[in-house]
């Protein structure tokens, strides 16, 4: 009876001692830019250098909106040929975050925006180099059509036959907003009109609430069609997946900047590597993951 | 059942109503003893504080994001209306679904003993655990249109991809083994004499189920119920992807909090509370139900 009592008092008293204990010890001050996301591909100390020559290594720093993950990945072995000193190192995450840890400073050579807008915050800090952006890719949207559907869709046009299950991003996501500005497009041009917009919104069967989620569901034959980025749209590997861009006239066109960072450790590399991105090379890299030259 | 009915304790402090009960626990204990409780009891509510405090702060802070004059005019928003009854009559169509086909699960599981008995008891707990977007794909892969059954349905003139059907069959998938498993609970604690007996007395299997095994697990089926219910109201993962989202057909509740997180959000804010305080009410009445039944 008495140690029972004890027991239970003492197992509280325990957890209260320890809540106490931890309470008291100093917090530990927030880290304020995220340096995971930067140090996860940023080179070891004493890691293997891929250079031919006896040279030290020198780090460029792309920071890289991620739909250029498989364009730039692709880009990094021949550039790196070209230049056999010069080691890239990506981070890639979305435009807005990538324009505010440049802020926060975190040391980027060079930043590849998806949008105009990050770009200008990064500019009117000042924190670009001489020559300014420039726009390197465009990225706009497409339709992208299932395999097995029983409809022949190949132009904007055929969207508008009865039946045809369309699936488009929600309205409250870009791709979604893009696409609504695509029919306002549509219902201002004399060939297609509000007849076209009215038939297109009947055959809305979802709005998905992600670009990846509407290309699913055209690659499994739910939708017969949905509208999605042409980088989306022309890297899908799925089995018969059809796919075409939307005329430039009823086209929303996202263009994306790239710039060198003013405080880079190696400017001239930064610019080697923008200008590599802009060579008819690089253009032909883009193109083939689905952008638009940036002419 | 039992394990429900927790009334807190508080010894040496009786409710003032009942200022004449005596508490057993004080009437065993020696005055040291009750003050050594008291104390225990404080300290157990401080260790306990931090999980509170972790389940309250962000509810709260959600309320006081809105005014009650917000959550009115929200509740004249289309998107908001239009979300609260797809909510509204696909759950209580999921409901019907669950308690008529899910009744006949747990009795078999309740009160009958097979092979792989255990296997079978598992696999309806399954969808309790899984992501719901794996539910989602696998309903998709099955039912949808390029599925043998689903194409089926199809061409019979009955689609599922895109539909309130795919939404209830979501949530019905997501929901029922809650309300499963406390019927089958229910059902297993009906003593197997008191159905002998019944029959005995000339009561077909009906009127056995009817008179004896329907009262005495009549709690453990209405909590199950109104557990599958609030579930089924939150249900999102499984039905955005079989279902997809369209607003007035398949957008449901959760479905317009996700997406009004990007761009409205004192509609879903709205939602939100609407979720919070429906879901609480009905656990609340659960627990309630339960513990009274576990009275004598």
């Amino acid at each position: 009876m008495y140690n029972q009592k004890h027991t239970r008092f003492a197992i509280p008293f325990v957890f209260a001692v320890t809540l106490f204990i931890s309470a008291c010890s100093a917090p530990t001050p927030a880290l304020k830019a995220d340096p995971t996301a930067i140090a996860t591909e940023l080179p070891l100390p004493g890691a293997m250098t891929i250079s031919k020559e006896p040279c030290s290594p020198q780090t460029v720093n792309v920071f890289a909106a991620a739909s250029l993950t498989e364009a730039f990945k692709e880009m990094a072995p021949l550039f790196q040929a070209e230049e056999s000193c010069a080691e890239l190192v990506f981070n890639f995450a979305g435009s807005q975050k990538l324009s505010q840890q440049i802020l926060d400073g975190a040391p980027a050579d060079v930043f590849a925006s998806a949008s105009d807008n990050n770009m200008e915050e990064v500019k009117s800090a000042g924190l670009i180099s001489g020559p300014g952006s420039q726009i390197f890719a465009r990225n706009g949207l497409a339709v992208v059509v299932c395999p097995k559907t029983n409809f022949t869709i190949e132009t904007v046009k055929d969207l508008a036959q009865p039946g045809i299950k369309l699936v488009v991003a929600a309205r409250e996501v870009p791709v979604g907003d893009y696409t609504n500005q695509f029919l306002e497009k549509a219902a201002a041009d004399p060939q297609l009109g509000q007849a076209f917009v009215d038939a297109f919104g009947a055959n809305e069967v979802s709005f998905e609430a992600d670009v990846r989620s509407v290309l699913a569901k055209v690659d499994i034959c739910e939708g017969d069609a949905g509208i999605v980025y042409s980088s989306d749209a022309f890297t899908d590997k799925s089995e018969g997946i059809k796919s075409f861009l939307i005329p430039e006239a009823l086209n929303v066109i996202a263009k994306y900047p790239i710039a060198g960072i003013k405080v880079s450790a190696n400017p001239g590399l930064a610019q080697k590597f923008i200008d590599f991105v802009l060579s008819d090379q690089g253009q032909q890299i883009l193109e083939d993951n689905g952008f638009l030259k940036a002419k | 059942m039992a394990a429900f009915n927790y009334e807190p304790i508080e010894p040496g402090r009786p409710h003032p109503e009942n200022a004449n009960r005596q508490d057993p626990e004080i009437l065993l204990s020696s005055g040291t003893d009750t003050t050594r409780e008291r104390w225990a009891q404080r300290l157990w509510w401080l260790a306990a504080l931090p999980m509170l405090v972790f389940f309250i702060l962000p509810l709260l802070t959600l309320f006081s994001y809105s005014s009650l004059g917000d959550l009115l005019k929200s509740l004249q928003d289309g998107t908001v209306h239009q979300a609260v009854g797809v909510s509204l009559r696909t759950t209580f169509l999921s409901l019907l679904l669950i308690i008529l086909f899910g009744t006949p699960l747990a009795y078999l599981l309740g009160r009958h003993r097979f092979p792989l008995h255990r296997a079978v008891d598992a696999l309806v707990s399954l969808p309790t655990v899984l992501p719901p977007s794996t539910a989602g794909v696998a309903l998709l892969l099955a039912l949808g249109r390029q599925s043998t059954t689903g194409g089926f349905l199809a061409d019979i003139g009955l689609p599922l991809s895109f539909t309130s059907g795919a939404v209830i069959l979501a949530q019905v998938f997501i929901a029922a083994p809650y309300f499963i498993t406390a019927a089958a609970l229910g059902f297993a604690s009906v003593d197997n004499e008191l159905i002998q007996a019944a029959h005995l007395d000339g009561a077909n299997s009906w009127q056995a189920f009817r008179f004896i095994v329907y009262p005495i697990s009549r709690v453990a089926l209405i909590s199950g119920a109104v557990l599958s219910w609030s579930r089924a109201l939150g249900e999102f993962g499984a039905t955005i992807i079989f279902a997809g989202n369209f607003p007035g057909r398949t957008q449901t509740m959760p479905m317009a909090i996700y997406l009004g997180f990007e761009s409205n959000l004192t509609n879903a804010i709205t939602l939100s509370i609407i979720l919070i305080l429906i879901s609480f009410g009905a656990l609340l009445a659960v627990k309630s139900l339960v513990s009274r039944a576990a009275q004598p």
